[in-house]
């Protein structure tokens, strides 16, 4: 009974704050409302028995991914582009590339819920929570680490391949930096920095930088 | 009336936590501030009750009775949100921090990752409170903290693996447990330090106050806050760093367990093994504030990427290596 109270509540904040995601006028509070969900979603995957993929849905969502959406959002004033963008004539181009894309990924929610609806054995035997002797972290790394080791490596390459790339696309060498180096000051001596000179009366001294 | 009676359990055992964390917190700052003032010879709060004891609680008072200020162009939903989720995340943390072998409120089984989540969530109360305070300074505090706080959780969560290998388990108890031979701090002494340098920067402790450094930044993002709100997020933070010293002393000081496993030592609860440590690690930090200065952002930013996360990532390796090697790897 509670745990049926918990799901509703949890899933209908998610559903609610994915909607406000879009609809809110406030770029700002779109990005808050998708942190709303996130945290939501991961509590509905706690309550499966999947802690482990709802801490890591926490840790890396939204304690870095979404940080760097608010920092972006944040510094480049899109709430000005967003309401430019409905109002202006240029919004009509962006309708069907959406009106695709949102079709795509209908249908293959279509598919996927089908899936559940007409076998429904297939899902019982991933159910994470079934086995009492093994947590979930461990039937995951077992999995993870044998039998998708292939899939598990290739997209952590991928993901370094992705981050070389950006770093390559928006690395570009300035000319007249002035650097620091630390080793260059902390291995300062005495004998480079200060000079005693006798200086004579009313003559001054001269010194070369 | 099955579901009450489990419901006032439950509210009666996060109280028994809860307002002792509070209270802790008041102690604490007065703690901090008379640490501060014995370095500088200097005498620090001293006239409130013995010792000064009660100068949190007068300052408590204060705040309370001073007037809230909302800045008219502020984003204010957000901008009363801001304390109140800083000091919710530096609460709700405590629920897995484990006192005894039995005394935990919530035993999960991924403890430490519950952990790292929440304190990676800390920096949310900051930038919420930073942008919708729409003024400069607060947005640059807000900016600054964002980047040093998920800078340095990338080392902290590496810094926990290290200690995951050596345990093989995430239950906090577990990690505990698994030091009853040895604590982690004599094994991974290089990553004991490199946890306390980034828990400095983690909760925007001197020398990387950057977020608040008053000298440039007025008060960071605390800048448009006053009365109560003010006070909420100050004790959100003193909760955040209180919180960092359980967690290092947990992952390295052996958590509630004795330092010598021999017989007037065993007599000592837990709980109060776990408050020394805390304790130490909390003065750790309070001599730092006083006699480190602070850092250059730069500097700051080359420290947690350029030195700590390949040392901590280079660690990973020899620790997995030496574990393999030596066939001590933690297999259940």
């Amino acid at each position: 009974m509670a745990h049926a109270i918990f799901f509703y509540i949890f899933s209908t904040i998610a559903i609610i704050s994915a909607i406000m995601v879009t609809a809110s006028k406030n770029t700002v509070h779109s990005v808050f409302f998708l942190i709303l969900d996130f945290i939501s979603i991961s509590c509905l995957f706690i309550m499966i028995g999947a802690e482990f993929l709802g801490m890591i849905m926490l840790i890396v969502y939204v304690g870095a991914v979404a940080v760097l959406f608010l920092f972006v959002v944040m510094m480049l004033n899109v709430a000005q582009q967003k309401n430019q963008w409905f109002s202006g004539e240029s919004s009509s181009k962006h309708i069907p590339i959406g009106l695709i894309i949102s079709i795509i990924i209908f249908f293959e929610l279509i598919i996927v819920v089908g899936g559940w609806k007409y076998k429904p054995d297939l899902f019982n035997k991933v159910d994470l929570s079934s086995q009492d002797t093994l947590s979930n972290t461990h039937s995951l790394g077992q999995v993870l680490y044998t039998d998708y080791i292939h899939i598990f490596q290739i997209s952590g390459m991928i993901l370094l391949i992705a981050m070389i790339g950006a770093i390559v696309l928006t690395f570009r060498q300035r000319e007249g930096i002035k650097k620091q180096s630390y080793l260059k000051q902390i291995s300062r001596e005495r004998s480079e920095g200060v000079e005693l000179l006798n200086v004579d009366n009313k003559k001054g001294v001269s010194v070369d930088d | 009336m099955e579901y009450m009676n489990i419901i006032f359990g439950e509210v009666y055992k996060i109280l028994f936590l809860i307002i002792p964390v509070l209270v802790s917190v008041a102690m604490i700052v007065w703690l901090d501030r008379r640490v501060w003032a014995f370095v500088q010879k200097r005498q620090g709060p001293n006239v409130v009750g013995p010792f000064g004891l009660l100068q949190s609680l007068a300052d408590a008072l204060k705040y309370i009775f001073k007037e809230i200020i909302i800045p008219s162009s502020s984003n204010k939903i957000i901008f009363i949100l801001a304390p109140i989720v800083t000091m919710t995340l530096a609460l709700i943390a405590w629920a897995v921090i484990p006192f005894s072998e039995t005394h935990v409120l919530a035993n999960i089984n991924v403890g430490i990752l519950y952990l790292f989540a929440v304190s990676s969530l800390g920096v949310y109360g900051i930038i919420m409170g930073g942008w919708a305070s729409n003024s400069k300074y607060p947005f640059l505090g807000a900016i600054r903290s964002a980047a040093q706080m998920v800078s340095y959780e990338v080392s902290i969560g590496i810094i926990i693996i290290n200690v995951l290998l050596c345990v093989g388990s995430l239950n906090l108890n577990d990690i505990v447990i698994a030091q009853q031979n040895i604590w982690f701090v004599i094994p991974l002494f290089p990553m004991f330090v490199i946890f306390f340098i980034s828990a400095l920067a983690e909760t925007n402790r001197p020398p990387f106050d950057l977020p608040e450094a008053e000298a440039e930044l007025v008060a960071g993002y605390q800048t448009e806050y006053s009365g109560m709100m003010y006070a909420m997020f100050w004790l959100g933070e003193y909760a955040n760093i209180l919180l960092m010293c359980a967690m290092g002393s947990v992952l390295f000081l052996g958590g509630w367990l004795s330092p010598i496993d021999l017989y007037p030592f065993n007599l000592i609860p837990g709980a109060i093994w776990l408050i020394f440590k805390i304790l130490f690690l909390f003065i750790l930090f309070a001599l730092t504030k006083a006699i480190v200065p602070r850092y250059r952002y730069d500097q700051l930013m080359r420290l947690g990427w350029k030195i700590f996360l390949p040392l901590s990532l280079t660690w990973v390796v020899l620790t997995a290596s030496y574990l393999f090697y030596f066939n001590l790897l933690p297999v259940n």
